[in-house]
């Protein structure tokens, strides 16, 4: 086996709500069920399972904790937990699996976010000394990237408005730019919603993934990078970032037919497209992206689910995309192909 | 296991104490990660990745710190990975990135995990902020009365266990409490906190930092052959299992057991209490030696105590068990476990000063989290071929 043997064979995800009374092991129970169920797959076939969530969103100190109970973690499994999008739980089971000795891995990523206030928790990620005791919650720091941005020539408030439409699947960007501004010059369509949910992602490695689907989605490049923390200290109309994520992933090495993009904020889709040199002829965000669905700590491996659903149906190459951080500070690029790499040259 | 080896070049930790008033939450990290560096002799431009772990971050009231100490930690423009499976976070921290290796992804990485306590109120956030909490000693004292039950053991084991790591602690210069009058009496006469685990027999709420520098069998042979002896990574291992239920033994934890089994399976180590010359265990209340030397197949089940008993794991016995100090020494929470990881390490370099185990060259550590469910260990050596 290679690193470029390792496969998505399947993924779920629960239903993406405003507002679900269901607790995160409940959601996780569900989701997982119903992404190693349709490949006849069981708990006791995981070898390896890596959870992404986060306490601040859930309101409560070791609150993955319980969540051991959807994995069906008995007899006990291997096992971690990042306090991370379910996005790098997946980096983190794709490094495990390339150390040869398993086949199978179930990462999640999970959140409800509807129990608490968005603009009280995110300023507590922000450098504790300096821009915490701001209080700028993440719509601001994001006007002042949006801002940049439009003044960069990189987007407008009529190019945001029309990824918001795309995105969503309604409106007219004309009616949308007569709405008020929440954060000038950001507009209530340009912001994501508020989502709970959870997804959950099987990992396959070589003949195991081969059995398990007709087209395993295989993970040919996959690299995250993190940037300075305090938006004031780095260029808010550059992503360096992904760039440097992207061409350690083999972005380049040809071309992309999906791209499925973390962009919470319209703007940021447009910065990313301009990064990642996506055209017109790739397809962005089918899905709706997170501007359509937005469920914190699980939104990337959505992403990620989105693009491998390309690849499982019979495509050649999709890239996904996920983010944390102010203004996009750490990015991550995940390349999904119809074959292994070394198959193909 | 087809996976690379790895070796850890370099170690480093703070001066843990109660309050680090003197360093922001960057400086603390920046001191372990620098003597880190330093031992490994390289700089921040040298490495690859960064993984960083910590126990919840309402510890702090920092959410998600990783981002902004991505600065000070040197990681930018870098992969910046963060970690947290409760208690044991600081060994899956060691883990996590040896995986960044053994995949071949990258060449040279830096582990780095901290707490800072001082900054909020752990016994709260340990509570989730829910009134009523019980605090660790809470929540573990019954299974420590429960070991009691079925070994047999006289009460006296756990204030020897108490009085040794205090001992332990007086040789190690970055311990945190140091307690020169230690004594069986001592012990004996501080206020019982949770039956039977008395304040003496607990471990202090610190600040702290630890960090490792790992890399490829190419950097662990180059620092070797510079005369900097590296430690080899004979195995991994993580083990989780569910908060509660009938099945599950606390005492005996089933993910403790299969934890060690995997990774002696992987060092091909068959009679651990002959094979292994010392032990970082995760004892943040004493009589929690006594439980993993048995969990983990140092002892037979019911006879750990005795080893405690007749001397075996003081540091001048034939099984040393946390040479450092250990947990009850120091404990940032969400160091402690890289902490266990980072003194094995050091113990089969050569490098622990005056708590070197003589000749130490195979040496294992663990860590454990939440209500005894989170279990990681990883077993290390002076080569990568210590039994041959």
């Amino acid at each position: 086996m290679t690193s470029r043997d390792i496969a998505v064979v399947g993924w779920a995800h629960t239903p993406l709500v405003r507002h679900t009374e269901q607790s995160e092991t409940r959601m996780l129970m569900d989701v997982i069920t119903a992404a190693i169920t349709p490949l006849g797959l069981t708990r006791a076939d995981i070898d390896f399972t890596c959870l992404g969530s986060c306490d601040y969103i859930t309101g409560q100190a070791f609150s993955f904790v319980s969540n051991l109970d959807a994995i069906g973690a008995w007899p006990p499994k291997r096992d971690s937990h990042v306090e991370m999008d379910g996005a790098w739980a997946l980096y983190e089971a794709w490094l495990r699996l390339q150390e040869g000795d398993i086949e199978i891995a179930v990462v999640t990523g999970s959140g409800r976010s509807s129990t608490g206030d968005p603009s009280l928790i995110y300023p507590m990620e922000m450098d504790p000394y300096f821009l915490a005791p701001l209080g700028a919650d993440p719509v601001t720091f994001a006007a002042l990237q949006a801002r940049a941005l439009i003044d960069a020539g990189i987007a407008s408030e009529r190019a945001m408005a029309e990824v918001a439409v795309r995105s969503r699947g309604k409106g007219d960007v004309d009616t949308l730019l007569a709405g008020d501004y929440v954060r000038e010059p950001l507009r209530r369509h340009d912001l994501p919603p508020i989502t709970d949910g959870a997804a959950a992602m099987v990992l396959a490695v070589g003949d195991r993934a081969r059995h398990l689907v007709e087209h395993p989605a295989y993970i040919t490049g996959f690299d995250h990078r993190t940037e300075c923390h305090n938006p004031s200290f780095r260029s808010l109309t550059d992503s360096p970032s992904t760039r440097i994520a992207a061409a350690a992933a083999g972005r380049g090495d040809g071309p992309i037919e999906v791209a499925e993009l973390q962009a919470a904020f319209t703007h940021e889709e447009l910065l990313l497209r301009s990064v990642l040199e996506l055209g017109d002829d790739v397809v962005v965000n089918a899905s709706g992206g997170a501007l359509a669905a937005n469920p914190i700590m699980a939104s990337g491996l959505c992403r990620i689910g989105h693009a491998a659903d390309h690849i499982l149906g019979g495509g050649h190459r999709a890239l996904a995309h996920s983010t944390s951080g102010p203004c996009l500070q750490q990015n991550l690029i995940c390349i999904l192909e119809g074959t292994p790499a070394e198959m193909t040259a | 296991m087809s996976a690379r080896p790895v070796a850890i070049v370099g170690v480093g930790q703070t001066h843990h104490k109660s309050r680090r008033l003197d360093v922001s939450f960057g400086g603390l990290v920046r001191e372990a990660v620098f003597r880190a560096l330093d031992d490994a002799q390289m700089t921040m431009a040298d490495i690859d990745a960064v993984v960083l772990g910590k126990a919840p971050d309402l510890f702090e009231g920092v959410m998600k710190p990783e981002l902004y100490l991505s600065d000070a930690l040197g990681a930018v423009g870098k992969p910046m990975f963060r970690v947290h499976t409760a208690g044991s976070v600081g060994g899956t921290t060691g883990i996590v990135a040896a995986s960044h290796i053994q995949a071949g992804k990258h060449r040279r990485v830096l582990a780095v995990a901290f707490e800072k306590q001082s900054e909020g109120n752990a016994q709260f956030a340990l509570g989730s902020g829910k009134g009523g909490s019980l605090g660790a000693g809470g929540a573990f004292a019954p299974f420590i009365r429960a070991y009691i039950h079925r070994s047999r053991a006289p009460e006296h084991i756990g204030w020897k266990v108490a009085v040794k790591d205090r001992l332990n602690a007086l040789k190690n210069p970055y311990a945190h409490l140091k307690i020169a009058d230690i004594s069986i009496e001592k012990v004996k006469a501080s206020p019982m906190m949770w039956e039977p685990i008395r304040f003496l027999e607990s471990c202090p709420s610190s600040d702290g930092a630890c960090a490792v520098v790992l890399t490829d069998e190419a950097g662990g042979n180059e620092a070797a052959a510079a005369g900097r002896p590296p430690a080899w990574i004979l195995g991994t291992s993580s083990r989780s299992e569910p908060p509660s239920f009938p099945g599950r033994d606390p005492v005996r934890p089933a993910a403790a057991i299969q934890c060690s089994d995997d990774i002696y399976a992987q060092a091909g180590i068959t009679d651990p209490r002959r094979q292994i010359d010392t032990a970082e265990l995760y004892v943040p209340f004493s009589w929690h030696e006594a439980i993993w030397l048995e969990a983990h197949g140092l002892a037979d089940e019911g006879d750990g105590w005795k080893l405690i008993d007749d001397g075996t794991t003081a540091l001048d016995g034939s099984l040393p068990i946390n040479p450092s100090g250990g947990v009850l020494s120091s404990n940032p929470i969400g160091a402690s476990g890289l902490l266990r990881f980072a003194e094995a390490a050091n113990q089969v370099r050569g490098a622990a000063g005056e708590h070197q185990v003589d000749g130490a060259k195979v040496a294992i550590a663990q860590a454990y989290g939440a209500n005894s469910q989170y279990f990681s260990m990883w077993a290390v050596a002076s080569s990568l071929q210590p039994f041959d």
